[in-house]
């Protein structure tokens, strides 16, 4: 996961650098700090709506505080003020801050202004922190209740679609005054400043251990995976496994990561800049069948931190335990490279070589996780968010990252350049089929290792640091 | 039959478990009693292969438990909440544990319905994941699990703590009842001098880390416990 807090952090930075130079070369004439104001209204609505389904206050937090000698009103200062080092905060930074000090250096318009911009931006930003909070508060009780909210921001959108009214291009209008009169920039901190005094007047009045601060106990989900049964004496394991996924928010988002990860082969089989390489392929091949791979498979056993004790002292072999994991990963592989069958759109070269893949995936990549994962002595918290959460996230992680991918890749374009794109696409094959049939023996040699480690790794998924 | 032999354990150079010799007949339910630190648990996690022993071996049913897992058939614990899979309800549990024991959903079903009395009705049928039950309930649930598939060594670590006057009652019934059948070997720790000297018929004392008592239960044991845990405070009344 601390791999995908990286890419968003590297993608949202390159965004904001290019931003500039990419304005000047696709729009020119244009002036950038006007056509960027012009779409600020939707990434702020569109930042509303993901912030919307992902991001909490952390309001529990305020629970080992209420007994203290604090005063309340310092307390949900503290929690508010958390809330600002949230990932979504710093990610839009990464955006106002490259740009703007690209216009401070083209002189576009005087520096003061542009700050006076980036001020604003700022604050529309973290309007929208805790714009969320209230909105959240008032609505996820009743999510009916927002029908009309959605409906309202759909017909503005079409509105705008349509050019009947065009309040983006009004709203862009409202910031370019902002350029002209720096000292309008107070308008975005006095809505930030409105929306965190009424937050802070929320909690104060919550302040109580069964108003806001129940922790909400579902109803459990009983679901049973009875289909597992099928797999034997495997089928405990696997159920665990699906259940841990299923019930817990990190695993989770790992799976809906992994769907939307699907899509990454479009950059790759549709341009036209690849098509001369298609080593890149193989890389795509090998991310889009093994994303939930890669993500879960680099924190086992730690994904089973909270009861290892149990694990290691019930009658479980390692073997048994370490088989069900490959199993659950190879399942995963299959069910990715199915979905991943549309790309026959591209070509049956594409199609086969996205099969050949998940088949070395499963083959060789499966082992090297389990392996890898030996290494882990870092506990993971089921239940908080994987963004930006680098818990669990050691050496090993970044360090099995690069196999995983570099090797299938370099080996293929060394078949491709010397022999041809077939040879290159059997010898990968030829590689996950051999490490199929060897996995038991390589699965064993792991269990051997898990062994020698048993005890570090007690001991280290008993703390509860990062 | 359990035994440990000069089994030590150091941490940076701190002995926190001297044991030179410790035998365990068969079917014997024996109480550990100590001060916090005394290692109480870092000797049930040595049985259990958890930690690793700076010297010696514990042989249980002559099995060496850190060269060989064999042993793991026949003996279940209920150490701490690291023994619950938070994310299941209690009866998932019982049925993973039981998948583990060899035991279908039946005789699952069927051992705990003799537990129906223990479980006040607030464990079964409540549709509610094991970390959203209370502290006492979640003991419940450990300890009956840990009876599944008649094993033949049990290990509690303070089974008592945490749980209602009511609950406590009905476990130790819970255990005189398999010690009654001298079969299964019982280890329990407790900080309820009167609670283990009911259930079972030997204490054995540690005190950082050295073994200093080792009582056979008797009407006089609960005296004579209370006098060496008071001895701090007789010595200071004196002076």
């Amino acid at each position: 996961m601390g791999f995908l807090g990286l890419y968003f952090t590297a993608a949202f930075l390159m965004f904001g650098i290019g931003l500039y130079p990419l304005i000047t070369e696709y729009f020119p004439g244009e002036e950038p700090l006007y056509l960027v104001n012009r779409f600020v209204l939707v990434w702020l609505i569109l930042e509303l709506a993901y912030r919307f389904l992902l991001q909490n206050l952390p309001i529990m937090d305020i629970k080992p505080l209420m007994l203290l000698p604090i005063k309340k009103r310092k307390v949900v200062n503290f929690v508010l003020l958390k809330s600002l080092y949230s990932f979504f905060n710093f990610l839009p930074l990464l955006i106002i801050i490259p740009f703007g000090i690209f216009n401070i250096y083209k002189q576009t318009f005087n520096t003061g202004a542009i700050i006076a911009w980036m001020i604003s931006m700022i604050g529309l930003t973290l309007s929208i922190n805790f714009g969320n909070f209230i909105i959240k508060k008032n609505f996820t009780d009743n999510i009916k209740a927002l029908i009309p909210v959605v409906g309202g921001i759909a017909v503005i959108g079409l509105l705008d679609y349509f050019k009947v009214f065009e309040s983006s291009v009004w709203f862009g209008k409202g910031l370019n005054a902002i350029l002209e009169n720096p000292l309008l920039a107070i308008i975005p901190i006095l809505i930030f400043l409105f929306f965190y005094k009424w937050n802070q007047k929320d909690l104060q009045n919550k302040f109580y251990l069964d108003a806001t601060l129940k922790e909400e106990v579902k109803d459990a989900n009983t679901k049973e995976f009875l289909w597992t049964s099928r797999f034997g004496d495997l089928a405990p394991y696997l159920q665990l496994d699906l259940k841990m996924i299923w019930r817990n928010k990190r695993p989770k988002t790992t799976v809906y990561i992994s769907i939307l990860f699907l899509a990454y082969g479009l950059i790759f089989f549709g341009n036209d800049s690849y098509q001369e390489m298609p080593a890149f392929f193989v890389f795509a091949g090998i991310f889009i069948t093994g994303i939930f791979m890669i993500n879960f498979g680099q924190f086992i056993p730690a994904w089973d931190a909270g009861y290892y004790p149990l694990i290691m002292a019930q009658n479980i072999p390692f073997k048994k335990y370490l088989t069900a994991k490959a199993g659950l990963i190879t399942f995963s592989v299959v069910v990715l490279a199915l979905l991943s069958t549309p790309y026959l759109y591209f070509g049956w070269k594409i199609l086969i070589l996205i099969m050949v893949c998940a088949v070395y995936n499963i083959g060789v990549n499966i082992p090297i996780l389990l392996y890898a994962g030996s290494f882990n002595k870092k506990k993971i918290d089921l239940d908080k968010s994987p963004f930006m959460n680098y818990q669990g996230t050691g050496a090993a992680q970044w360090i099995v990252g690069l196999p995983l991918m570099v090797i299938p890749v370099l080996v293929f374009w060394i078949f491709y350049k010397t022999i041809s794109f077939e040879s290159g696409v059997t010898v990968l094959f030829v590689l996950g089929i051999t490490g199929l049939i060897f996995r038991n023996r390589a699965i064993s040699m792991i269990a051997q290792r898990y062994k020698r480690q048993k005890y570090a790794m007690i001991e280290g998924f008993k703390q509860s640091g990062e | 039959m359990i035994t440990a032999t000069n089994l030590t354990k150091v941490y940076s150079g701190t002995t926190v478990l001297n044991i030179e010799h410790l035998d365990i007949p068969t079917g014997q339910s024996m109480g550990l009693v100590g001060n916090n630190g005394a290692g109480k648990t870092t000797f049930f996690s040595m049985l259990l292969d958890l930690i690793q022993p700076t010297t010696g071996n514990i042989f249980n049913h002559d099995i060496t438990v850190s060269q060989n897992e064999e042993w793991k058939e026949f003996t279940s614990s209920f150490i701490d909440e690291s023994f619950l899979i938070g994310y299941l309800t209690p009866e998932e549990y019982f049925y993973f544990i039981g998948d583990l024991r060899k035991q279908n959903k039946a005789d699952v079903d069927a051992l705990l319905l003799t537990f129906e009395d223990f479980f006040h009705d607030e464990i079964l049928g409540k549709r509610k994941y094991l970390r959203d039950l209370s502290k006492g309930n979640q003991k419940k649930v450990g300890i009956v699990a840990a009876l599944i598939g008649s094993p033949k060594v049990i290990i509690l670590d303070e089974p008592f703590a945490n749980l209602d006057p009511t609950t406590q009652i009905r476990l130790k019934k819970i255990i005189k009842d398999i010690t009654a059948q001298k079969e299964t070997t019982i280890l329990i720790s407790s900080h309820d001098l009167i609670h283990i000297t009911e259930v079972c018929e030997r204490i054995v004392v540690l005190d950082k880390g050295n073994l200093v008592k080792d009582i056979i239960t008797s009407p006089a044991t609960l005296d004579e416990l209370e006098n060496y845990f008071s001895k701090d405070l007789a010595l200071k009344q004196e002076s």
